[in-house]
């Protein structure tokens, strides 16, 4: 109804100055674009969107991206520490050049504690070649490859950019793999999550009376029990010797147990304020099927609410993922996982020597800040409508 | 209001059924029982002894279908009989009762820690809006949000090594671990006990410095409080006295879930820093598949978050007349 500024109101549109163009998008845009533009303002949630989607690009082409086979132990190297990327490379000549290298270790064991201490070589420089031929990985487990996007050359430089643990092993490429079990199970619970608590939620809000209250006798029986118990109870009773994919099911489906709870409360008080709605009256003296209403008039109406609770409901599913995986009842060795990288650092005296384990930490803290924030913008931005009117 | 508090106490006693119910289930849930482990044993030492294992199994009931071996179970708890721990040869009564008071003492830190830090930040961050504290308090709250327990307690530790050279680990020194309570044990408790009080109220009171946050601020906006400043009311006074207790209200609903937290940060944090309380316990209990000792101790501390949420419904309606009066009203 609102008419666009008329062009007569520039007083001197010839001057380089362009006319506006006339806004008629306004009012045909679709829901999502509604919901994109406000999405848009959040700096902070589009800056977590760049994150989050960089991690899971990690995640995704971690084969690809990691410089050394994160099981690959190397006595020779136990604690070292990370090596710091130069950029500069001056030659004897004093010249320069932009040549990204790092540099060798020197061991020096001490005679009596056998202890290693790690000094940096300066007249050994390790080159860094992108997109060399290294050593082989099976790429998504369908076809062998042995590119990689960096890597140092020869069989006697290493490259270790976060230092290695205990055994030896490089502690960016097992961070790197980390990734890809520790955000796809917050994705996977998610999804569990979001299918059972949306068909438990929205029976329990479309249909009322004692199925109602049922279901929201048990969500209050759950939600009111600790969490973290109640896991630790489920996962000690996985039996040993279950391949790392089984776990991984059962670890998802434990967590799920307690996050659909959530996602059912939102769901059925979205169907309780709907149920009101005169469309939705309408919908039915029309004689629409229960399940039409629901699926054609109800749910595109909560989607996005939907699913910016589920954007903040991962991070509690990483949480939990990393503090059973830690604390050793979630996700065991052989398995990545950012909870299980963390478990090296459980004793403080290889902490002390070996800080630089603690990054698994530092990825999990960045994560769910990122996640937090988008769902936060998310959920602002859900609701396109309410800031117009 | 009599008829709620007794429909309440009717719910929270069908809920410790359930809860019972879910433990005695994980009790059952590994494959096998504790006599197999001992058949197992016996046979690893040449003696086939099927007769024994026969006769230990009908001692202990475990031939009787489940729910037979579940009514058993819960008329066993009510007696206070909570089952034994084969692994450490102990009754779990005894287990739970030597270490219950020093997991509630620490439980009831973290709880008056958390609100004694989130209730001020809150008023704070609300009335002064947007001002550098405030900023800082919410930085603080979403990292507060974001760093997961176990790694708060080791980075604590590990700062605590770098800086000092002790490891802050357990709540005893060594010479006061088993020695009665005088002056000098309490002083040695204190020092050790603010790590897990301090990583356990995190979380909480990032939580609840939002909750208080937002409440406030809706109730700062209300007329009420426009008339009271312009009748001339000291400014701190007409904060402290009409909007921060009614935005206080919703914080005591929050203990209903602030108590399962608190809980379930406490055993991962106790896990993380060695505390001679229930959680190491629960955690070794679980390795080992104890399950008994195992099922006891997680109803234990589901019953704490029952009755604590009892008590804090209780709380609600004494301190809120408008739901004391909307009850009797129904």
């Amino acid at each position: 109804m609102l008419k666009s500024p008329k062009p007569q109101q520039q007083p001197n549109s010839d001057d380089g100055f362009e006319a506006p163009t006339p806004l008629t998008t306004q009012g045909t845009e679709t829901q999502f674009q509604l919901i994109w533009r406000a999405f848009k303002a959040h700096k902070l949630a589009m800056i977590s969107l760049a994150v989050l989607s960089l991690l899971y690009l990690v995640a995704i082409f971690a084969e690809f991206l990691a410089p050394n086979d994160p099981y690959a132990v190397n006595a020779r190297y136990t604690y070292a520490p990370p090596q710091e990327l130069h950029f500069i490379d001056h030659d004897e000549t004093g010249g320069w050049s932009i040549r990204p290298h790092v540099l060798g270790y020197k061991v020096e064991v001490d005679p009596i504690a056998l202890r290693r201490t790690y000094v940096m070589d300066e007249s050994t420089k390790y080159y860094i070649h992108f997109l060399p031929e290294t050593h082989e990985v099976n790429m998504w487990g369908l076809f062998p490859t042995k590119r990689h996007l960096f890597d140092v050359d020869g069989r006697r430089e290493v490259l270790f950019l976060l230092g290695t643990d205990r055994l030896g092993r490089d502690v960016l490429s097992r961070l790197i793999y980390g990734a890809r079990v520790t955000l796809s199970i917050g994705l996977a619970g998610i999804l569990l999550s979001l299918v059972l608590g949306v068909i438990i939620g929205g029976v329990s809000g479309f249909y009322g009376g004692w199925i109602d209250n049922l279901i929201q006798r048990v969500i209050e029986f759950i939600r009111s029990i600790p969490p973290i118990p109640l896991w630790m109870g489920f996962s000690a009773a996985l039996p040993r010797d279950w391949t790392p994919l089984q776990n991984y099911f059962v670890i998802t489906v434990i967590l799920s147990l307690v996050g659909w709870t959530e996602l059912a409360r939102v769901v059925r008080s979205r169907f309780l304020s709907l149920k009101s709605e005169d469309y939705i009256a309408a919908a039915k003296l029309d004689g629409v099927s229960d399940s039409r209403i629901i699926v054609r008039h109800m749910l595109p109406a909560f989607t996005s609410h939907i699913i910016a609770t589920a954007t903040l409901a991962i991070p509690g599913m990483i949480l939990a993922e990393s503090s059973l995986s830690f604390i050793g009842l979630g996700l065991q060795s052989p398995v990545i996982s950012w909870g299980v990288l963390l478990q090296e650092g459980q004793n403080l005296r290889a902490l002390a020597d070996a800080p630089w384990l603690l990054w698994p930490g530092a990825a999990i803290v960045i994560t769910i800040l990122a996640m937090n924030f988008l769902g936060d913008g998310m959920r602002d931005a859900a609701d396109p409508y309410g800031s117009n009117d | 209001m009599l008829q709620f508090i007794f429909n309440r106490f009717l719910t929270m006693i069908a809920m410790m059924l359930a809860l019972s119910f879910v433990c005695f289930f994980i009790i059952q849930l590994p494959p096998g029982d504790v006599i197999s482990a001992y058949a197992a044993e016996l046979a690893a030492s040449g003696d086939s002894g099927g007769l024994v294992v026969e006769q230990l199994r009908e001692r202990y009931g475990l031939d009787q279908p489940f729910y037979v071996q579940y009514l058993k179970w819960v008329r066993n708890l009510l007696i206070g009989d909570l089952g034994y721990s084969f692994n450490l040869s102990k009754p779990v009564s005894e287990i739970i009762s030597g270490r219950i008071g020093i997991s509630l003492l620490v439980e009831c830190m973290a709880l008056v820690v958390l609100w004694g830090i989130a209730i001020p930040i809150g008023i704070y961050s609300a009335v002064r809006r947007y001002s550098a504290g405030d900023i800082f308090a919410t930085i603080f709250g979403f990292i507060g949000l974001a760093v997961p327990n176990f790694l708060l307690a080791l980075l604590i530790m590990y700062a605590v090594f770098i800086f000092t050279g002790t490891a802050v680990e357990g709540l005893f020194s060594a010479e006061y671990a088993n020695a009665p309570w005088t002056p000098g044990r309490i002083w040695d408790f204190l020092t050790h006990v603010w790590v897990p009080v301090l990583v356990i109220s995190t979380g909480g009171a990032a939580h609840i410095i939002r909750i208080l946050r937002a409440n406030l601020l809706d109730e700062l906006g209300k007329p009420y409080v426009v008339t009271a400043r312009a009748k001339g009311m000291a400014e701190s006074r007409l904060i402290m006295r009409y909007p921060v207790r009614v935005a206080m209200i919703p914080l005591v609903a929050t203990v209903g879930w602030v108590l399962p937290t608190i809980i379930s940060s406490s055993i991962v944090t106790a896990i993380v820093l060695n505390l001679p309380t229930l959680s190491p316990i629960l955690l070794r209990s679980l390795l080992s598949q104890d399950m008994h000792l195992a099922g006891a101790l997680i109803l234990f501390m589901g019953m704490l978050t029952l009755v604590g949420t009892l008590i804090s419904d209780m709380l609600l309606i004494w301190i809120d007349p408008r739901i004391r009066t909307g009850m009797m009203d129904a």
